[in-house]
C-alpha cells in the first residue's frame, strides 16, 4: 500500500533522516542510535507522554515536544540534545530523583540508569513526604515511595491486560497510583497477573520479598507450563532456583502472563518433590479411601534404586502382557508433558504393551469437541488463532471463562472489545468478560442445544444464511433445516431462559457481520450432549460461511499447555500420531514398518472406559505418566476403587499424587523447567521449552524413564543426544506427522514457535485453515442436526441444586502443582463453593461459613462464597482441592459419542455446616507463612 | 482549634499511615475486591432512573449521588461502577479528582451537612481570608465543615465565603455564623436577569433565524468576525474566525463546546454576563453551531456557579419550549471543583466523564476534540459578543481601542482599588487608567505598587509598568500575558513574593498531576519560594523546564510569577 511505504524526510540533530508513517521521533532516533531518555514510554504500551524526560526541541515551536508522542513532519528540524532540550531532560530526571527513597527495590531502575547516563548529580530539591509501603499482597510488593507516576502500570493493567484494578487517583501533588478504591493491594480485586510489575521502571511494584533484588546468573527462555494459551516466558535463575519469571514476546502472549505463569513457578522447589524411586511395601493395602500425606509415605513405600524400580516396574508389565494379554494393560499419558514424551509414551504402550489402550485427559475436556469437529470439518484443531479476534467483527464466546482458565487469551478478547469488536458472551455464570460484552446471555445450564438451535432457526428464517457457501462448501444442510424447524426462538426462550428477541438479535449479529469467530470451552464440551453442543456451533459457522477467513472460524479453547500436542502425537486410543486411524490397514502397516512391531488394529479404550474395565479387572496393569485420575476423574469413589483394584500400577510423577499413592512403583520424574521439549498450544503453535534447572535428587527426565521402561519391555530404542535424546525423538515424530513435517528443530530454536500445518521446510505455517476445502473425504463441511437431550442427572426434590465444576484462577487442575506454589496458595488457600447470595440467604449460610455439598455419590464440606455472578440454584466448585474434592460428587455419565463425562452438571443438595477437612499436607496458605518465619 | 484543611488536602479513603507489612488474608466468603452492596445498588438505580448509563455521564451521576446523600459512600461508588459496567477504580479515580466530591469509606463519618468554603486565592487573601477562615472555624467547626478553596469568582466582593451554595460577599465571621444559624444555604438567584421572552422582545434570536434561514451566509459571518478582530476571551486569544474555519475544514460530525469553567483567580466576567444576559451567549453558541454545522453543543459550567447553572437550565428549557428555529442538541454539564478543567482539552475530558487531565497536542481540539470529533470550543464571553458584532457590524467592535489596539475587553478588576468589578473598556487600556478612570482610584490609604495583568497565570508587573497597554500579545516581552483579563491590583502594603507564593500554592494544588514538570515542579517551586532568600539559579532552571516541558498552559505559565518576582521585585527576595 502506498501510505505504508511513505517516508517523511526531516532533520535530526543536524543529519537528514526519514521516518516511516506513524513512527515517532523517539523511534526514529533509536533507529539511528540516538538515545533520548524516556520513562513513561515502553514498547507495547500506548505512549502517554507524561514523564517529559524525552523532550526534544523542534525548530520554530514555542515549547519542547515529547519525542515519544510526536511524529515528525516533513522538513522539521529536531534537536534531541540542544541546550534547552537537555536542560529539560535533566531537570525532569532530577525532579523525579529528588523524591526517590534511599532504599532501592530493583537492580534495574530506569530512572537511575538515565540519570547516570546524563550525569544528573545529587538532586537539589527536598524530597516529598513519602507514602507508606503496602506488603499486603503475597506476590507483589508495593513501594510507592519509588513511584514516578508514569502510569505504565496503569496502562499495563487497564489497556493491556484490561483487568482494571490500577488507577490514577486524586490530584496534583497528592495524585497517586491506587488499587480499586485506594485499597491495599492484598484486599483489592487484583488478579496478580503481574503485568504492572513487569511494566514498572523504578521498582515501585516488584515481586514480593525482595525477589527482584537477587541477581540472576542465567535467563532461560521457555513456555508457561499451565494452560493452552502457550505464553512464552523467561526464567530468571539464581543458584539453581527460579528467582522470578518474566513474560516474553511470544506470538500468543506478546509479553503478557497471568498469575499462574508469573507466580506459580516455585512448586518445582517444593520439599515434597519425589526424588527417589519408591516401591510399595509388601502387604501395604490399596483402598479407595485414603489420605495422602506426601511427607509421610514410609508406611506405604520404601526407597529403591532406579535399576530395581525400573526392573520391577517393567517385569510385571511383561508378565501381564505375556500371560493375560496386551489388553490387560493400559497407559495414561498427560497433556502436561511434552510432544516428545507424549509421542514416546503412546509408542511405548502400542509397541511395548501391544495395545491401543492409551489415552489422556483430553478425554475429560474436549473429546466431544474433537469428535464433532472431526465429523463436521475433518480436523479437530482450531481453525483460527486467538489473536485473530483483532480481525473479527463479532466474537461469540460460549461456555468458556477465559479470564480464569485462559487469562492471557481473555486479554485479547478484552482488547478487541475495547476496540469496538462486538463480544457476545453466553454462559450460565456471569463471568468477568460479561462486563466487556455487547450482549451477555445468562442462559440456563444444560440448554445449549436449545439456544443454539434457536439461533440457527432465526438465521434460516430471516434469510441470513450464506447460500453460496452452503452450496459450494457443505453437505447436509437440508436435513439440518428440517430438524431445526421446531426450534424457533419463541419456543426455545422459556427453555433456555433468554427472550426470543435477544436470541434473534444475537443470531443476526453473528450471521451478518463481516467476520464472526466462535470460541468455546468446557461449558460446551463437558456434557452428555457435549458432542451435540459442538455440532451446533459447527453448523452455525457453516450455514453463515463464518469460517475459512481471518477473523472467523471455530476455536475450542484448549485447556492444558499441551493438550493439542498430546492429542496430535497420538495419545488417543483410536489414532496414531496426526489422527491417523489405527483401524486403517494401510496406515497401520506404515506405522508397523516405522516402529518395527506388529500393531493392534482395534481402537483402545478411553479414560473412563479404562477405569470401568479396571474395576471389572479386565485392565490389570497401568502405566500413568503425569496424570492424576484419582482427582480428575468423575465419581472419584469409583475411579479410586478402580485404581486400587489394579494388580500393577506404575506412576511417574513429580509429586506423591492421589494416584501415585495407589501405585506399586513410583518413578520420580521431571518438572517442566527441568527438561527440554516442545508443546503445542491452542493456536496450533509448536513452541520450544528449554531446560532451566537441574533435576532434584535422583529424579529423572520423563523421556529417559520411558526409554528405560521400553528397553526393559524388549524395545531396542536408541535416541541419542542431550536431554534424553529429545531432538531425535522430535525428528522421528515429525517423520510420522505430515502436519508438522516442515518444523525443524533448528527453526524452533531460532523462532521459538511455529504454527502448523507446516508441510515443508520454510513453510510459514497456516494460522487460518479451511480457506478452500475441509480436510474431509468429500472436501466439504458436514451439517449434523441435533435434538435436545437433557442432562443425565436433573435436580429433584432430594437433590434440588445443580453442581457445576471447573477451575479457580490461581489453581491448575487438581492442584498438585499450584497448591504447592506458595504465592498461588496464599492467594487462594482454601476450598470454596460459590453460590448466589440469595441462595446462601435462603439456605441460611453466611458467606465464609462451612457448608456441605452432597450428591448421590459423595459429600464434601467447604467454605461458602457469595458470588452474585452465579445463577440461582447452582453451586460452583473448583476441583483442585484435595480436602474437598469436587469429583467425589460428579457424575460418570458419558457423552455417547466422545465418552466425555458430564462435569458441568449433576444434582446436589447443599446445607449449612459440616467440618472442612484441614489442608494438612500442602495448600491452606501455610507455605508462605512458613516461608516468612524461616 | 480544629485544623482547617484545604479542600484539595482532604483525606482519601484508606491512605494507610503505617506500612502494611503482612499479606492480607483473602476473605474466603467473597470474590476478590469490594462487593456490590444490593441496597446501594438499588439506591443508585433509583437515582439514575432510566437515563442511559453512558460513560460520559459519570461525573453527572456522581453529582446526583453527592447531591442526594451529601457525600459519595464507597458502597455507592462500587454500585455505580457495577451499574455502568465500569471497574470500581474507574469511578474512584474520577470522583477523587474533583474537590467538590466527598468520598467516604463505608462506615466512615460523612462530612457535616453544611460546608463553608472560604476563598483563599490572591484577592481574598489580601482581604484577610486566612484569618476569616480561622474565625469561622473557631465558631462553627466541627458541626460545620470549613474549607479553604481556590477562587470562587467573586473577587470584587473579597473576602468571600460560600455557605452551602450561598455566597457571602465581604464576608465576616459574624455574617457567616448568622447565615449558618438561619440555615438557608441555597444560592441566591440574581435579580434583573434578562429572560427568554425579554431577550426575544429585544430582537434576540433574529440574527440566528437570519443565519439558519439563509439570509446570512457562513462566509459572511466568519468574515465579519475576522474584520472585527474577535479573539478568544478565555485567555488564549486565538482569532475566532480562524478557529471556525479550521473546525469547518475537518469532516463532521462536529461539536461545539462552551467553556464556562471560569476558574482563573481574579476572573468573574463570564458569571457577570451570564447572570445578566444569558441568551446573548446562548444565541452566540447556536450561531457557532450553525456555522460549523455542529450536531450538538455542550456547555460546561463550573460547580462554583450554581446560579449560572440554574439560569442556563431555565433559559435553555424556555428556548427549547419555543425555539426560534431548529436547535442542535444542547447538553448542560457541571464541573466539580477543578481549575484545570478550564483548560480546553481538560474540559473535554471532564465532559467525557473523566479526570480533567489535559491532552497532548497535536492533535488539536479543532480536529480531535470532544468524543474524538472536530470540536469548536469557545469561552462563554467570546460567544456573548457575536450578536453585537454581527448586528452592529464589525467596525463597531473594532472601533474601540487605545494605544493602537482594537476591540473591547471585559477586565475583571479586583484587589486594592476603590470600585472593583467587571470593567468593559477599550482594548489596550492601561492598568493605571483602569484604576483611575474605571475603578475610582486606589482604596483609601493604599498606593499602587504592582498588578497582575492576567490572573494567577499572567505574571506580576510593577506599578512603574502601569502604563503598558493591556491586551493580547503585547505583554510577552515582560514575561506576562493578559489571559482572561483578570487584573489584580496590589498596593505598597502587599508583597509581590507573597502573591507569587499564594499563586504557586494554588498551582500545586490545582495541577492535574499528569506531567512531571508541573506536578513535581510546582510543589518543589512552592517549597523553594518559602525560603527567605530565593535560590534564584535553581528557580530559574526549574522555571525554564516547567515552561518548556509541561503538557498544558497551567504548568507552562506556572513559573511566570517566579520569573516576575526575580525580574521586577528582586529586593523582596534578597
Amino acid at each position: 500500500m502506498y501510505w505504508l511505504a511513505e517516508k517523511i524526510p526531516f532533520e535530526l540533530d543536524g543529519k537528514p533522516v526519514s521516518a516511516k508513517t506513524g513512527e515517532t521521533i523517539l523511534q526514529v532516533a533509536r533507529r539511528h542510535g540516538i538515545e533520548i531518555p524516556h520513562l513513561c514510554y515502553r514498547d507495547g504500551l500506548r505512549a502517554d507522554g507524561n514523564c517529559r524526560a524525552c523532550m526534544v526541541e523542534i525548530e520554530g515551536e514555542r515549547v519542547l515536544a515529547p519525542s515519544c508522542c510526536r511524529q515528525p513532519k516533513p522538513a522539521m528540524k529536531i534537536s534531541t540534545a540542544s541546550v534547552r532540550a537537555l536542560a529539560a531532560q535533566k531537570m525532569v530526571l532530577e525532579l523525579l530523583l529528588a523524591d526517590m527513597p534511599g532504599q532501592a527495590y530493583t537492580r534495574t531502575s530506569e530512572l537511575d540508569a538515565w540519570a547516570r547516563r546524563l550525569n544528573v548529580g545529587k538532586p537539589r530539591f527536598a524530597p516529598r513526604p513519602q507514602p507508606a509501603a503496602d506488603a499486603t499482597h503475597p506476590a507483589i510488593a508495593v513501594n510507592l515511595d519509588a513511584c514516578i507516576q508514569c502510569t505504565r502500570c496503569l496502562r499495563a493493567c487497564r489497556e493491556e491486560q484490561v483487568n482494571d484494578v490500577i488507577g490514577y487517583a486524586f490530584r496534583g501533588g497528592r495524585s497517586k497510583i491506587v488499587f480499586d478504591l485506594d485499597d491495599a493491594l492484598g484486599t483489592s480485586s487484583c488478579v496478580a497477573c503481574g503485568e504492572c510489575v513487569q511494566a514498572c521502571p523504578t521498582g515501585a511494584l516488584m515481586p514480593a520479598r525482595g525477589a527482584g533484588m537477587q541477581e540472576a546468573d542465567a535467563k532461560v527462555d521457555s513456555v508457561c507450563p499451565y494452560c493452552g494459551v502457550g505464553c512464552q516466558l523467561t526464567y530468571h535463575i539464581g543458584q539453581d532456583r527460579i528467582l522470578h519469571v518474566e513474560g516474553r514476546d511470544g506470538p500468543a502472549n506478546h509479553g503478557r502472563l497471568c498469575v499462574k505463569g508469573r507466580y506459580g513457578f516455585d512448586y518445582v522447589h517444593s520439599a515434597q518433590r519425589l526424588t527417589r524411586p519408591l516401591i510399595r511395601l509388601p502387604g501395604a493395602p490399596k483402598a479407595k479411601d485414603f489420605t495422602v500425606d506426601p511427607d509421610n509415605w514410609r508406611e506405604v513405600f520404601r526407597e529403591a534404586s532406579w535399576d530395581e524400580a525400573l526392573d520391577l516396574a517393567a517385569s510385571r508389565f511383561r508378565d501381564l502382557r505375556d500371560t493375560v494379554g496386551p489388553h490387560a494393560l493400559a497407559g495414561f499419558g498427560s497433556a502436561k508433558c511434552s510432544n516428545e514424551e507424549a509421542y514416546l509414551f503412546q509408542k511405548l504402550v502400542r509397541t511395548g504393551f501391544g495395545t491401543n489402550n492409551v489415552d489422556h485427559c483430553t478425554r475429560l475436556c474436549h473429546a466431544s469437541s474433537v469428535a464433532a469437529l472431526l465429523e463436521g470439518v475433518g480436523s479437530a484443531a482450531v481453525s483460527n488463532q486467538v489473536n485473530d479476534v483483532l480481525n473479527a467483527e463479532v466474537i461469540f464466546l460460549i461456555g468458556a471463562n477465559p479470564t480464569v482458565n485462559h487469562p492471557v487469551a481473555a486479554t485479547w478478547f478484552k482488547n478487541a472489545a475495547r476496540r469496538g469488536t462486538k463480544l457476545i458472551v453466553a454462559d450460565p455464570r456471569r463471568t468477568e468478560l460479561a462486563r466487556h460484552a455487547t450482549r451477555f446471555l445468562q442462559f440456563r445450564a444444560d440448554t445449549d442445544v436449545a439456544l443454539l438451535n434457536a439461533m440457527m432457526h432465526a438465521i434460516v428464517e430471516e434469510g441470513l444464511v450464506d447460500q453460496d457457501f452452503i452450496v459450494r462448501r457443505t453437505i447436509g444442510f437440508d436435513d439440518l433445516r428440517r430438524s431445526i424447524q421446531g426450534y424457533s426462538p419463541e419456543a426455545m426462550a422459556p427453555i433456555c431462559g433468554i427472550d426470543a428477541q435477544t436470541i434473534r438479535a444475537v443470531a443476526r449479529l453473528y450471521a451478518d457481520s463481516r467476520a464472526s469467530m466462535i470460541f468455546w470451552g468446557m461449558g460446551i464440551s463437558q456434557h452428555t450432549h457435549g458432542t451435540d453442543n459442538a455440532r451446533c456451533l459447527i453448523s452455525l459457522a457453516l450455514m453463515t460461511g463464518q469460517i475459512g477467513r481471518p477473523g472467523t472460524g471455530l476455536h475450542p479453547l484448549r485447556g492444558q499447555n499441551n493438550v493439542q500436542g498430546a492429542s496430535d502425537a497420538g495419545l488417543v486410543p483410536m489414532v496414531f500420531p496426526d489422527y491417523q486411524r489405527v483401524d486403517d490397514d494401510a496406515i497401520r502397516a506404515r506405522f508397523e514398518q516405522l516402529w518395527g512391531r506388529t500393531l493392534d488394529p482395534r481402537p483402545g479404550l478411553t479414560v473412563v472406559e479404562i477405569m470401568h474395565a479396571a474395576r471389572r479387572r479386565e485392565i490389570r496393569g497401568m502405566l500413568i505418566m503425569g496424570e492424576n485420575p484419582a482427582m480428575s476423574d468423575p465419581d472419584l469413589e469409583h475411579a479410586r476403587e478402580a485404581l486400587a483394584s489394579l494388580e500393577w500400577l506404575v506412576v511417574q510423577d513429580i509429586f506423591l499424587t492421589e494416584t501415585a499413592y495407589l501405585a506399586d512403583v513410583i518413578l520420580p520424574a521431571s518438572a517442566w523447567p527441568e527438561k527440554t521439549g516442545t508443546v503445542t498450544n491452542t493456536d496450533r503453535m509448536v513452541q520450544l521449552g528449554r531446560r532451566a534447572l537441574p533435576l532434584p535428587g535422583e529424579a529423572r527426565q520423563d523421556l529417559w524413564i520411558i526409554q528405560q521402561l521400553a528397553r526393559r519391555l524388549g524395545l531396542e530404542w536408541n535416541y541419542r543426544g542431550p536431554d534424553s535424546g529429545v531432538r531425535e525423538v522430535f525428528d522421528e515424530m515429525r517423520g510420522t506427522m505430515p502436519s508438522i513435517a516442515g518444523i525443524g528443530w533448528e527453526r524452533l530454536e531460532r523462532e521459538g514457535a511455529v504454527t502448523y500445518p507446516c508441510l515443508h521446510e520454510g513453510d510459514p505455517g497456516q494460522p487460518v485453515v479451511f480457506g478452500e476445502r475441509f480436510p474431509t473425504p468429500s472436501g466439504k463441511g458436514r451439517f449434523m442436526p441435533v435434538d435436545i437431550i437433557p442432562a443425565a442427572e436433573r435436580p429433584n426434590d432430594f437433590y434440588p441444586m445443580v453442581l457445576i465444576t471447573g477451575r479457580a484462577l490461581e489453581h491448575w487442575h487438581t492442584g498438585t502443582m499450584t497448591r504447592r506454589a506458595p504465592m498461588l496458595d496464599a492467594i487462594e488457600p482454601e476450598p470454596t463453593a460459590s453460590l448466589h447470595p440469595l441462595d446462601l440467604a435462603r439456605l441460611r449460610i453466611n458467606p465464609g461459613e462451612p457448608m456441605t455439598v452432597e450428591s448421590r455419590r459423595g459429600s464434601i464440606t467447604l467454605y461458602a462464597r457469595a458470588d452474585e455472578a452465579m445463577p440461582r440454584s447452582a453451586v460452583f466448585v473448583p476441583f483442585c482441592f484435595y480436602e474437598a474434592a469436587a469429583n467425589l460428587l460428579t457424575s460418570p455419565a458419558l457423552d455417547p459419542f466422545a465418552k466425555i463425562p458430564e462435569f458441568k452438571y449433576c444434582a446436589v443438595r447443599v446445607f449449612r455446616g459440616g467440618e472442612v477437612k484441614p489442608a494438612d499436607f500442602y495448600g491452606g496458605g501455610g507455605a508462605l507463612q512458613a516461608d516468612n518465619t524461616r | 482549634m480544629p485544623v482547617i484543611v484545604r479542600a484539595d488536602e482532604a483525606e482519601g479513603l484508606s491512605s494507610p499511615q503505617d506500612a502494611e507489612t503482612r499479606p492480607a488474608r483473602r476473605k474466603r466468603g467473597y470474590t476478590k475486591g469490594r462487593q456490590v452492596d444490593a441496597a446501594a445498588l438499588a439506591e443508585v438505580r433509583a437515582l439514575l432512573g432510566a437515563a442511559p448509563h453512558r460513560r460520559d455521564l459519570l461525573l453527572e451521576f456522581l453529582h446526583v449521588i453527592q447531591d442526594r446523600y451529601g457525600h459519595l459512600a464507597a458502597r455507592h461508588l462500587v454500585a455505580l461502577a457495577h451499574e455502568m459496567k465500569l471497574a470500581p477504580v474507574e469511578v474512584f479515580e474520577v470522583a477523587s479528582f474533583y474537590h467538590h466530591l466527598d468520598i467516604v469509606e463505608n462506615g466512615g463519618t460523612p462530612p457535616p451537612s453544611i460546608t463553608v468554603r472560604v476563598c483563599d486565592s490572591l484577592t481574598c487573601e489580601l482581604f484577610g481570608a486566612h484569618a476569616l477562615a480561622d474565625q469561622i472555624s473557631a465558631s462553627l467547626a466541627p458541626a460545620v465543615r470549613v474549607q479553604k478553596v481556590a477562587c470562587v469568582g467573586r473577587c470584587d466582593t473579597a473576602p468571600v465565603a460560600i455557605v452551602g451554595d450561598r455566597p457571602v460577599p465581604h464576608a465576616s465571621s459574624e455574617k457567616v455564623v448568622a447565615l449558618v444559624q438561619e440555615g438557608d444555604t441555597r444560592a441566591i438567584m440574581p435579580q434583573g436577569c434578562l429572560d427568554y421572552a425579554a431577550y426575544r422582545a429585544d430582537g434576540g434570536y433574529r440574527l440566528l433565524q437570519d443565519c439558519v434561514e439563509g439570509r446570512r451566509s457562513v462566509d459572511q459571518v466568519i468574515s465579519a468576525l475576522d474584520e472585527a478582530g474577535l479573539r478568544g476571551l478565555g485567555g488564549a486569544g486565538f482569532p475566532a474566525a480562524r478557529k471556525w474555519r479550521t473546525v469547518r475544514g475537518f469532516a463532521g460530525p462536529r461539536l461545539v463546546a462552551v467553556n464556562v469553567d471560569e476558574g482563573e483567580p481574579g476572573t468573574f466576567k463570564d458569571r457577570f454576563y451570564l447572570e445578566r444576559d444569558p441568551h446573548r451567549m446562548i444565541e452566540g453558541m447556536l450561531l457557532a453551531a450553525w456555522a460549523v454545522e455542529a450536531r450538538a453543543v455542550y456547555v460546561y459550567t463550573r460547580d462554583e456557579y450554581p446560579e449560572c447553572r440554574e439560569i442556563l437550565r431555565r433559559e435553555v428549557a424556555a428556548l427549547r419550549s419555543q425555539p426560534p428555529c431548529a436547535l442542535p442538541e444542547i447538553h448542560l454539564r457541571r464541573g466539580a471543583g477543578a481549575y484545570i478543567c478550564g483548560e480546553e482539552s481538560a474540559m473535554i475530558e471532564s465532559i467525557e466523564g473523566k479526570r480533567g487531565m489535559p491532552r497532548l497536542r497535536p492533535p488539536y481540539v479543532a480536529e480531535v476534540g470532544l468524543f474524538g470529533r472536530p470540536t469548536l470550543e469557545h469561552n462563554g464571553e467570546t460567544l456573548h459578543w457575536l450578536r453585537d458584532i454581527l448586528e452592529r457590524g464589525p467596525a463597531w467592535y473594532a472601533g474601540h481601542g487605545r494605544r493602537g489596539r482594537n476591540g473591547l475587553r471585559s477586565y475583571s478588576v479586583s484587589g486594592r482599588v476603590a470600585k472593583p468589578g467587571v470593567v468593559l473598556a477599550p482594548a489596550g487600556v492601561s492598568a493605571r487608567e483602569l484604576i483611575d478612570e474605571f475603578c475610582g482610584g486606589m482604596l483609601a490609604g493604599h498606593a499602587f505598587y504592582a498588578y497582575l495583568p492576567g490572573g494567577a497565570s499572567g505574571g506580576i508587573l510593577p506599578a512603574s509598568l502601569g502604563d503598558l497597554p493591556l491586551d493580547f500579545d503585547v505583554l510577552s516581552e515582560y514575561g506576562c500575558f493578559l489571559g482572561s483579563a483578570a487584573i489584580i491590583v496590589l498596593s505598597e502594603q502587599d508583597r509581590a513574593r507573597a502573591a507569587a507564593g499564594n499563586i504557586m500554592d494554588f498551582f500545586a494544588a490545582e495541577s492535574c498531576g499528569k506531567c512531571t514538570p508541573c506536578r513535581v515542579g510546582t510543589a518543589k517551586a512552592a517549597q523553594l519560594m518559602r525560603e527567605p532568600r530565593w535560590n534564584r539559579a535553581l528557580l530559574d532552571e526549574l522555571s525554564q523546564t516547567m515552561a518548556d516541558a509541561s503538557i498544558c498552559g497551567l504548568g507552562q505559565a506556572a513559573p511566570n510569577p517566579i520569573r516576575s518576582v526575580i525580574r521586577f521585585f528582586p529586593h523582596e527576595i534578597e
